[in-house]
């Protein structure tokens, strides 16, 4: 097993640390281990470290493909392998295939749960409860509760038609 | 203006109070934040930067929040007052690195700083003193939402706020807390701690972040992930887990007072005995024998001492703030002979410290060691 900082030497080095619910390794040759500090008895280092590796192999396999480019940057996916940052808000939509692997190692959920500006809240609010109703419709028919269906129907439609109304 | 004008002077700093603070150093929120339409500032042409500087630095400064600030271009900055800057906490070393394009906005109390084009169009921050990470959330959210109405920010619905780096998505948030744990290192218990606490999904880091070493006994604990969980569970998070850590700090130095009385003075002693009367000395060993003093104070082991003059030598001891004292360019090891000279000078009249007194129990096993 080759070491995954160089990629040239044997890894003699294997750390495997479990943050959340996810398991993350690193092989590591020697050399490379001590200029990481994974040899360093305090070791506070190795989250860092973990987390940087573990995004570069997901940041490769994301790079993986053909040499995408953002329409809106001209930011590529090369370049992104290389900075590990990208170019404008837009690569988010340019690179999403490949980011939603990245996505998921690194952070609890792919989908945002936190502040909205205000301007966008009340479509945003519009949308989640339209989510929810379509849900709860399923489950009632699924459950044969047609009067609760029936109910939720007639919430969608005046959901759906306020929001096109709004939207004119 | 100039900055170490503006700022409140190193003793005033030392001597601002928050809940908890003799462990406790700091709390700080910081929201990464971006423009649409406008590239990221590490891929964007300097044309670009100077464009967002434009739009975001006259925003900034007229918040309510901002009343009398500093603001500056990074350009206008001498190397000097950038180091400064970072050995306050208020922008980071990256930071420190830009030139034109780039920007710094503080308000007048220091507790909020906005940096212009570091990795992100606008990275702000609210920096408490002592154990306020809720409050420290409150005042930049605030920021946040007047900023809001002024520019336009790059958000998704599903991924939230978008940053340059994916490690910053959704939220923007990092919630941190600087924490001063001598007990815990001499008890030899911080490296379980540092990996349970890794568990939780939270980071421990050195004194100025990112990849810097554990210095003076300072660590700073800080979220991860800022996907896929709201602003108040972090914070919450972050909070129960700050307290704990502050629980058990405070335990282990009782149980060093009560179990290894000698060890804890003898470690302290011989901090007090190297800075009063050294007279080289370079500022990471300063830092650590200063972090010994600040615990050997807040024992109690200095009757009479300000309990904020640890406090002021930790900042007024840093390599930017030697060079601010003296006219002429200081080369390392003059800096060492006159950070000496000045801990020397400080510390003439406090008194060696004296044998630490358990609240509790008697001293007649003291030498247990």
């Amino acid at each position: 097993m080759l070491c995954c900082v160089c990629k040239q030497k044997e890894a003699t080095v294997h750390l495997t640390q479990i943050v959340g619910e996810k398991m993350q390794k690193v092989d590591l040759c020697e050399e490379c281990a001590k200029e990481k500090g994974v040899n360093d008895p305090t070791g506070f280092s190795l989250a860092d470290l973990l987390m940087g590796l573990g995004a570069s192999q997901e940041m490769a396999d994301a790079a993986g493909s053909a040499e995408a480019r953002c329409p809106a940057c001209g930011f590529t996916q090369a370049d992104f392998k290389k900075a590990g940052r990208l170019g404008c808000a837009e690569c988010y939509q340019a690179f999403a295939d490949g980011l939603e692997g990245l996505l998921k190692t690194m952070h609890k959920d792919v989908r945002h749960r936190g502040k909205v500006p205000q301007a966008l809240r009340g479509s945003q609010d519009a949308r989640d409860r339209l989510a929810s109703l379509q849900k709860r419709l399923a489950r009632a028919v699924a459950d044969e509760d047609y009067e609760m269906a029936a109910q939720l129907r007639d919430e969608i439609k005046a959901l759906k038609e306020r929001q096109s109304e709004s939207a004119a | 203006m100039n900055i170490y004008d503006f700022l409140l002077s190193p003793s005033e700093t030392a001597r601002r109070e928050g809940p908890n603070k003799t462990i406790v150093l700091s709390s700080r929120v910081r929201l990464a934040r971006n423009l649409k339409g406008l590239p990221f500032p590490g891929w964007a042409r300097k044309a670009d930067r100077l464009r967002t500087l434009e739009v975001v630095r006259p925003a900034v400064e007229s918040l309510p929040q901002m009343v009398a600030c500093f603001s500056e271009s990074m350009d206008n900055l001498g190397a000097l007052d950038k180091q400064i800057m970072v050995e306050r906490h208020l922008v980071s070393r990256e930071h420190a690195a830009k030139g034109a394009g780039s920007g710094v906005v503080l308000s007048k109390d220091e507790t909020l700083c906005v940096m212009i084009n570091e990795e992100d169009h606008l990275r702000m921050q609210s920096l408490l003193p002592g154990l306020q990470i809720r409050q420290a959330w409150k005042a930049i959210d605030e920021v946040d939402t007047r900023l809001e109405t002024k520019l336009d920010y790059a958000f998704d619905s599903k991924l939230g706020y978008l940053t340059a780096c994916p490690t910053n998505l959704g939220t923007g948030i990092r919630v941190s807390a600087m924490l001063h744990l001598p007990g815990l290192v001499l008890a030899e218990q911080m490296n379980p701690i540092i990996q349970a606490v890794n568990k939780l999904g939270l980071a421990v880091r050195g004194l100025y972040g990112e990849g810097t070493e554990a210095l003076g006994n300072v660590f700073q604990v800080s979220n991860q992930m800022t996907l896929g969980e709201s602003e108040p569970e972090i914070v919450e998070r972050l909070s129960k887990v700050v307290a704990q850590l502050l629980e058990h700090e405070e335990n282990a130095r009782r149980t060093l007072l009560e179990k290894r009385p000698k060890m804890v003075l003898n470690h302290i002693g011989r901090a007090y005995g190297n800075l009063a009367n050294a007279h080289i000395i370079s500022s990471k060993e300063t830092l650590n024998l200063l972090s010994l003093m600040k615990l050997g104070a807040d024992l109690g082991m200095f009757p009479g001492v300000e309990p904020w003059l640890m406090d002021e030598l930790f900042i007024i001891t840093q390599p930017a703030h030697i060079q601010k004292q003296v006219s002429g360019k200081l080369e390392a090891d003059q800096r060492d002979i006159l950070r000496a000279d000045l801990l020397r000078e400080r510390l003439r009249k406090v008194r060696r410290p004296s044998p630490p007194a358990p609240p509790t129990t008697p001293l007649d096993k003291s030498d247990e060691a």
